[in-house]
């Protein structure tokens, strides 16, 4: 046998423990034990005189089969086992008693499962209720007294998620362009209405494709950040810090970033505007033939500023849902770095889906009104 | 037993280590050894290095120049093929804990277990149960995650985690800080414990300068990049060097030392 090994053999009515009963060797020994044939015979006897080795594994594992055996109603001693081993095997052997005469957590039926699941919902509503109040406490008091508004961190905010943001827009709007103007030109070029390429383009970018693209492109680009940046301020206590220097969050973290959303995204969705029609307009004179100077004489015709005024009406709402989601978001966090992750996933899932919703509701009563 | 065997190579070998981050020296020349079965601890100011250097030893960060040989080993190869051989022979409580926010308490002690063994879901459980009425958690706090516990209960969850493979070396960075009188002597009391029962080396990185009194063996205190003196407690507060007179006889430093003084002289009467 060589040293490095352990075994467990069972002859007559003892049982011979070998070698080094350490982790290495416990998958072994596992298989071994399972392997054994127990002796019908009510009383058995370990020798563990040639046990070289234990730790805490194997000490486990030899208590498991006293267990097991008093299970089976046979009576087991222990002989031959070296003393600073017989204290890891009592330690053991502890545990063995503090687990079986433990509280077992029983599993709640279905009706409280549901019942807690309803109550999380209302209590998650009833939160974001009160987020949504004190936010617009906040924004009442700021309108009041604007020079309480935080002016640095709004330029730095609008810096880096307005201006920062303007060549991801730009090409991610030139390039729906010039998608929109490939399928329309296909179905134009069959009745010769070549023109009405400038219509189609014109008033679907201007008034629902420009600011729902930014509006997306923001909620994935800032919503998130602002979740996890609130998260971790959460997490790292430097919320608690804030609010202990007597400065309310609201004003120092979720004004600035709504107010520069507020203000960036309708600029934003100017500058997509100009880009996506830029990108149409290249693809109308290539396919259609539609030169540059009759697509703009064309869109002043067709395009009605109203279309224009529309697309960044909606923009600043877009704002207020995607800053005050993501920091919504950022706020619910309670655990640890796990939690971040899963928040900021929601703050863009929840802001783009409300973001569609409201622009579908706008799109309802806009027809409503004939506009 | 600590110095006394010295045919044995050194668990841990570290030989004229430089650290530099930029211009700013670290370590400049740092030699040292640490024997099996002794409590070892790395002290000093804030600032000096000793996390540094911990962080060397565990592979995590490679000095400028100089080598660090864990069991024998170049710690700069840790991370390489036979590291994990190595890897299941040492254990790291972090200072903060670092226990895995996502997993319950339980999950993250058998995290080493289930990554190095094939055992099955039962001794798992059992192993894990072992480990945490060893480090004195109560069995209902293993269903908790990280941040449903108390700081002092994550630093015993942390220490469960790090020898639920029976290391042969445990590495403890600021076991006792943050943590109140009460808890951290008996954190100290634990280590001892634990190291009489599993026949641990400890190597710990500590200014808490009772439980260098209470269990370091042998003490190495950094200052200026440099060794400034290695020994036992008592041989390093008769020392010389200003910088170690300084933290010893503080009047922290002279707390400790008496409180240790009058420990020694309970226990002999």
């Amino acid at each position: 046998m060589v040293a490095q090994q352990a075994s467990i053999e069972i002859a007559g009515s003892v049982i011979h423990c070998r070698g080094r009963w350490t982790l290495q060797n416990l998958a072994d020994l596992e298989r071994q034990i399972r392997a054994l044939q127990w002796p019908e015979v009510v009383a058995l006897t370990y020798d563990a005189s040639h046990v070289t080795a234990m730790d805490t594994g194997g000490a486990v594992l030899l208590q498991e089969t006293i267990t097991d055996g008093r299970h089976r109603g046979q009576q087991l001693s222990l002989r031959g086992l070296q003393q600073e081993f017989e204290k890891l095997l009592q330690l053991a052997g502890i545990q063995a008693k503090a687990m079986v005469s433990g509280p077992s957590a029983s599993r709640p039926g279905w009706i409280e499962r549901l019942g807690q699941a309803a109550w999380q919902q209302l209590e998650s509503g009833a939160r974001g209720l009160a987020f949504l109040g004190e936010s617009t406490v906040a924004f009442l008091h700021a309108a009041r007294h604007p020079r309480s508004i935080r002016w640095r961190s709004l330029l730095r905010v609008l810096h880096m998620d307005g201006v920062n943001a303007l060549p991801i827009t730009g090409l991610l709007t030139f390039l729906i362009g010039v998608v929109i103007a490939y399928q329309g030109a296909e179905q134009l070029k069959k009745f010769g209405t070549n023109i009405f390429i400038v219509d189609l383009i014109g008033i679907s970018l201007l008034r629902e494709i420009a600011p729902l693209i930014v509006a997306i492109l923001i909620a994935g680009r800032s919503g998130s950040a602002y979740a996890a940046e609130i998260g971790t301020m959460k997490v790292t206590e430097e919320l608690d810090a804030v609010r202990t220097l007597g400065i309310s969050p609201m004003s120092l973290l979720v004004l600035p970033r709504t107010l520069a959303l507020v203000i960036a995204l309708p600029l934003l969705t100017v500058y997509a505007d100009v880009m996506g029609v830029f990108g149409g307009m290249l693809i109308a004179s290539g396919q259609l033939s539609v030169s540059f100077a009759e697509f703009v004489t064309r869109f002043e015709e067709a395009v009605a500023v109203r279309h224009f005024l529309i697309g960044i009406g909606k923009a600043p709402f877009f704002a207020v849902i995607i800053a005050l989601v993501g920091c919504y978001q950022g706020f619910q966090i309670r655990g640890g770095v796990d939690d971040v992750g899963r928040h900021t996933t929601i703050s863009v899932v929840q802001g783009i889906f409300l973001v569609i919703i409201f622009d579908a509701i706008c799109s309802i009563l806009l027809n409503w009104w004939d506009l | 037993m600590p110095p006394a065997m010295k045919t044995e190579t050194p668990v841990i070998e570290i030989s004229h280590v430089s650290t530099r981050f930029g211009a700013a020296v670290v370590h400049a020349d740092v030699s040292l050894s640490v024997q099996r079965g002794e409590v070892f601890a790395i002290a000093g100011g804030n600032g000096c290095g000793k996390s540094t250097l911990l962080r060397e030893i565990l592979g995590l960060l490679t000095p400028s120049s100089g080598s660090i040989r864990l069991f024998g080993v170049d710690s700069r190869l840790l991370e390489e093929y036979d590291g994990r051989a190595i890897h299941r022979r040492f254990g790291v409580m972090f200072q903060h804990g670092a226990l895995f926010s996502s997993l319950t308490l339980e999950e993250n002690v058998v995290v080493p277990l289930r990554e190095h063994t094939t055992l099955s879901p039962r001794l798992l459980r059992d192993i894990v149960a072992a480990k945490i009425s060893m480090v004195g958690l109560p069995p209902d706090s293993a269903a908790k995650y990280p941040s449903e516990l108390s700081g002092g209960m994550r630093r015993r969850a942390a220490l469960a985690r790090a020898i639920v493979m029976d290391p042969e070396l445990l590495f403890l960075d600021e076991p006792t800080a943050g943590l109140d009188p009460m808890i951290a002597a008996g954190f100290d009391d634990l280590v001892l414990s634990l190291k009489g029962l599993l026949g641990l080396t400890v190597v710990m990185v500590t200014h808490d300068l009772d439980s260098l009194w209470r269990i370091a063996n042998r003490v190495a205190v950094l200052g200026n990049g440099k060794v400034l003196g290695v020994g036992t407690m008592q041989e390093l507060s008769q020392s010389e060097d200003p910088v170690i007179r300084e933290y010893f006889h503080g009047p922290r430093g002279r707390a400790a030392s008496e409180q240790a003084a009058w420990n020694v002289r309970g226990r002999e009467t």
